[in-house]
């Protein structure tokens, strides 16, 4: 069954499957990651705030990306991008983007809904005595987010935003519909050249398997670490 | 912005020559929901199982359903699609791969595999902290009254706990309907690979994805509709 399996094939296209192909999956996993948590941390604090209209956009958006398959909201933002940028500039005509930043403002702006939700239950589980005790200190509203509750609410969440974070790294994998060259993308065009599909494909999930599976080892030990008892 | 809207392009024929657009995108549409439902008997069968399994005092049945979930939850999706698509026809014996490779809806079986396979882990775990979340008198008042282990999870702890994980499961079942467009990089003709289609073939971009992003919200509704109703009807009188 394994008769015919070369590993030469692994081995003289590694320096492109992680030189080309990891770089541009852990930089997108790392830029869409960082922002998306202030993004999403933003929509959090939108959606906790009250006020009418901001509260119902907010919810609105998180219930609208969280409805809809990621392939899906890949192509919209594909198509959606370049009109966009066209009208904030001004432009007659659709603005060229390139295929990296497209696909960065999708996963910042999809994973910044389910991180909002992460920061959202973050944000509630602060005791309301402790906004109440900045409140009476005569501390405004963005110095008792900034200094008391966010500071707790991303401990607190720490874990959950990296769990998010690896489900995250392995959705990149998704960019595939866009044919461009992240990990699996640059694995499957030399499975493709090469006629090698076992090869490479096997060995992708090898690789994803190795890094996810440490990274949420790594969790699991931090969660225990930072974990407050109470 | 210059984009020519053509809002009835919906009733324009398709170049597939049966049919208008949106009978193409409706044809997307029931194959994503019979590949959500198919892989989804799969999912809450075997998830039940592994997740029972992870709860069972023997330790190999532990190591199994650990082994199981962090197996499948640990490689992407679209990896796995192509593993079950590309690759184990090529390991099986000869005769067997062709006769894989050669099935009429090659597609839809091998994503209602891999969808199924997948979400089993996902289901296996709400599965293993719904029986985890029970007091663990429940499971010893079981053995007390003399059951066996298998009677005490069918007759005591698993109706309980699938009352406690209902709103999970529900997120998963979604979960599960959305990934189903992961199979269009396998061939499967579903709602996005229709939508796509549809935009390929008559420009209109942003017509296909509205019509596409409706159809997913509205069985979002649908599912979850169902789900609330469901809990209200097999709710324990005086719990909650």
């Amino acid at each position: 069954m394994f008769a015919n399996f070369d590993f030469g094939v692994i081995a003289s296209s590694l320096p492109y499957l992680f030189g080309q192909g990891m770089v541009f999956t852990v930089t997108l996993t790392a830029l869409a990651a960082g922002m998306g948590v202030v993004l999403g941390t933003l929509i959090a604090l939108m959606r906790l705030s009250g006020i009418p209209g901001v509260t119902h956009l907010a919810k609105g958006y998180v219930e609208l990306m969280r409805s809809l398959p990621l392939v899906l909201v890949i192509f919209w933002f594909y198509f959606l991008v370049p009109y966009i940028g066209a009208w904030a500039t001004r432009s007659s005509t659709p603005m060229q983007v390139g295929a990296f930043p497209s696909a960065l403002i999708t996963f910042t702006l999809f994973e910044a809904a389910f991180f909002a939700e992460i920061m959202r239950a973050g944000i509630q589980s602060i005791a309301k005595g402790q906004t109440a005790a900045a409140q009476a200190l005569g501390l405004t509203y963005w110095q008792t987010m900034g200094s008391i509750v966010l500071p707790q609410a991303f401990r607190n969440m720490l874990p959950l935003l990296l769990t998010q974070t690896i489900v995250l790294f392995q959705d990149t994998s998704l960019v595939y519909v866009l044919s461009l060259t992240d990990f699996l993308g640059a694995a499957s065009k030399v499975a493709q050249r090469d006629g090698r599909l076992v090869e490479m494909y096997l060995f992708a999930a090898v690789v994803y398997f190795a890094v996810c599976f440490a990274a949420s080892f790594l969790v699991r030990r931090l969660h225990s670490r930072v974990a407050i008892i109470r | 912005m210059n984009y020519n809207w053509n809002w009835g392009i919906y009733f324009e024929p398709s170049p597939e020559g049966v049919g208008t657009y949106a009978d193409m995108l409706l044809s997307g549409l029931q194959w994503t929901v019979a590949t959500a439902l198919s892989s989804w008997v799969i999912a809450f069968f075997l998830g039940s199982l592994i997740g029972v399994m992870r709860t069972l005092p023997s330790k190999a049945a532990q190591a199994f359903g650990t082994a199981y979930v962090e197996l499948f939850r640990n490689i992407p999706l679209l990896v796995q699609m192509f593993l079950w698509y590309f690759v184990v026809p090529e390991l099986l014996p000869e005769s067997l791969g062709t006769r894989l490779k050669q099935l009429p809806n090659a597609p839809f079986v091998t994503a209602v595999v891999c969808l199924g396979l997948f979400t089993a882990s996902r289901v296996a775990e709400q599965v293993r902290a719904g029986i985890q979340a029970l007091p663990r008198g429940q499971g010893m008042a079981g053995t007390a009254l003399g059951l066996t282990v298998a009677q005490t999870y069918r007759h005591v702890l698993l109706p309980n706990a699938y009352r406690i994980i209902l709103p999970p499961l529900t997120s998963e079942f979604l979960n599960n309907l959305k990934n189903t467009s992961v199979a269009l990089t396998i061939g499967l003709l579903e709602l996005t690979a229709r939508a796509r289609a549809m935009q390929e073939f008559s420009f209109q971009v942003f017509e296909a994805f509205t019509a596409a992003t409706i159809l997913y919200v509205l069985i979002n509704v649908v599912v979850i509709v169902l789900a609330t109703w469901l809990e209200r009807t097999v709710a324990v009188p005086g719990t909650r």
